[in-house]
């Protein structure tokens, strides 16, 4: 009897979505086995990171201006809402007094889990211009929140910030997130 | 029996999409009705004039953008620099004074379009700031092409400004001018043919004319109310004495009239950019002043209008290269108080709606 040529697997539509995302594996029958669940879900929350509309300064306006027509950061996901509780992104758009930095903190505690910061700004980096013979600034809002892209510039240009929320894209997308869970419920 | 009521300790702020920044509003409610407001402010302070008397004249210029009114960051520099030539006797040439000029009504144009924009997201017109944000950015690319700032410019020095206008750039600035009378139209059709907008905004938040002379309401606010006053009229700078406007005034004093006011301010500022470019004169952009200019023994008070009111910067030199006292008169803060008077016995739900005709930005409240 006449042996077979091996036929490709004829690829279905969810081999095809997995493909698309990477998390496609290949064993030798030409089974599919979709083994990173946690790369699936990093990559859902990536693509829909809701800040809160939180302007302190000039920097806020420059936000609402990336959210706004030319820049458009609606079509990465990046959805404004007024709330903490339905936020899982804070930017900190500009400087932050001492007076604020408790309710900075705050809101940050208000924030369901996980959650992500973006320091957008110099004054909410480091200080900024208010850095040196200033009583009022804090220096740096990560004396209050922990902070996890930085983004520089007096006042950065919307397409800066855009960078900076790629950039935590990419960050959310390498996160041992079921893992983090788990630790933290232990 | 009458009904026992009890009043009702509201807290707006500072965290809230609709404060325009970091502003808390005490609201005591009776019911729904606003007994009284008090703003507590604050919240924002970077002590700009304190951190001004160890900052050079010209240092200083780059800190007032960003320590006060950061919308209209040219209008802060003009009311300071003018103060400095004022004090220090430093003349500018007249080209530089006309191109300080279409700055200044561009900046007015830019603030009045983040204005609308965001009292449409406050009355839940989202559609309005997507347009007005559109026509901005066309503004900031001229900005950019002039300062190589979008938002914080540093364009004006002591005694002119820093560069001259790139080649071909007053042809896109008339363009700009061209089409930009279509997109007015839009705003209005959208916001003033609106029932929905005009039920929220007509006849709200009254101010009556001698209470806006009593609290210091300026800009805006003050000539909806009937107040006949504008600085660039009164007491004219740069080029204002030489260019032709009107100064629109309403008599009604509600939110409506402010909204009207500030629409055919940009309509003016439109004519004042066309006379403008139209009489931009050759020659010098800048008369030699020193990097470390050091201004005579004396004081000041030079008053310009900023996009929000009545900017006035008070100068004390000790004959330093340094200011001894800086002390910044900002429109928002006393639009701020006349707030107060605007609010008191309407509703809750107008809170929003009050604060947003305003056009308060905290940066120049608390500086």
């Amino acid at each position: 009897m006449s042996t077979q040529p091996p036929q490709p697997p004829v690829p279905s539509r969810l081999a095809s979505i997995a493909a698309a995302i990477d998390i496609l594996d290949q064993l030798p029958g030409g089974n599919l086995i979709l083994t990173k669940v946690e790369y699936l879900l990093n990559w859902g929350r990536a693509a829909s990171l809701w800040p809160l509309t939180f302007g302190l300064a000039c920097c806020a306006i420059e936000m609402m201006a990336a959210f706004a027509g030319r820049f458009d950061l609606d079509r990465i996901g990046v959805i404004p809402r007024a709330t903490p509780r339905q936020a899982d992104l804070m930017i900190v758009a500009g400087r932050c007094t001492i007076k604020m930095a408790p309710i900075v903190r705050r809101l940050w505690e208000q924030m369901p889990e996980p959650k992500y910061v973006i320091s957008m700004g110099s004054c909410a980096t480091c200080g900024g211009p208010f850095y040196y013979d200033n009583y009022s600034i804090l220096k740096g809002i990560d004396q209050v929140v922990p902070v996890d892209v930085y983004v520089p510039g007096c006042p950065p240009r919307p397409e800066a910030l855009i960078e900076g929320i790629l950039k935590l894209q990419e960050k959310i997308k390498v996160e041992p997130f079921l893992r983090r869970t788990v630790a933290a419920q232990a | 029996m009458p009904l026992r009521t009890e009043q009702l300790m509201l807290n707006m702020g500072p965290q809230h999409p609709s404060t325009h920044g970091v502003l808390r509003l005490v609201v005591t409610l009776d019911g729904e009705n606003i007994v009284e407001v008090q703003p507590d402010i604050g919240y924002l302070h970077s002590s700009v004039e304190k951190m001004m008397e160890y900052r050079t004249y010209l240092m200083n210029v780059a800190l007032v953008d960003r320590g006060m009114d950061y919308i209209a960051a040219l209008a802060n520099e003009e009311g300071y620099l003018l103060a400095v030539e004022r004090l220090g006797g430093i003349d500018v040439p007249a080209r530089a004074r006309w191109l300080r000029t279409i700055m200044l009504e561009f900046q007015r144009l830019s603030s009045h379009l983040v204005w609308l924009g965001t009292w449409g997201i406050d009355l839940g017109a989202t559609t309005v700031f997507l347009y007005c944000f559109r026509e901005r950015e066309v503004i900031l690319d001229l900005f950019e092409q002039v300062t190589g700032g979008r938002l914080h410019h540093v364009y004006f020095r002591p005694g002119g400004v820093y560069e001259d206008l790139p080649p071909g750039w007053t042809d896109r600035a008339l363009a700009f001018c061209d089409e930009f009378p279509g997109h007015l139209q839009e705003y209005h059709d959208l916001l003033t043919g609106n029932p929905i907008f005009l039920a929220r905004t007509q006849g709200v938040g009254v101010l009556p004319k001698d209470a806006a002379i009593t609290m210091g309401a300026c800009g805006p606010v003050a000539r909806a109310s009937g107040i006949n006053f504008d600085v660039r009229k009164a007491f004219p700078y740069e080029a204002y004495g030489e260019v032709e406007f009107d100064i629109p005034t309403f008599e009604q004093g509600d939110c409506f009239a402010r909204y009207l006011v500030r629409m055919e301010e940009m309509r003016q500022s439109l004519r004042i950019i066309r006379q403008a470019i139209e009489k931009l004169p050759p020659g010098e952009i800048r008369s030699k002043v020193q990097v470390t200019v050091k201004l005579p023994k004396g004081e000041v008070y030079a008053r310009t209008e900023s996009p929000r009111g009545d900017l006035g910067v008070y100068l004390v030199s000790s004959g330093d290269d340094m200011p001894y006292r800086v002390k910044i008169r900002a429109p928002s803060f006393s639009n701020l108080y006349a707030l107060t008077e605007m609010m008191r016995g309407w509703k809750v739900a107008d809170v929003i709606a009050i604060l947003g005709s305003v056009d308060i930005v905290l940066s120049d409240v608390d500086r």
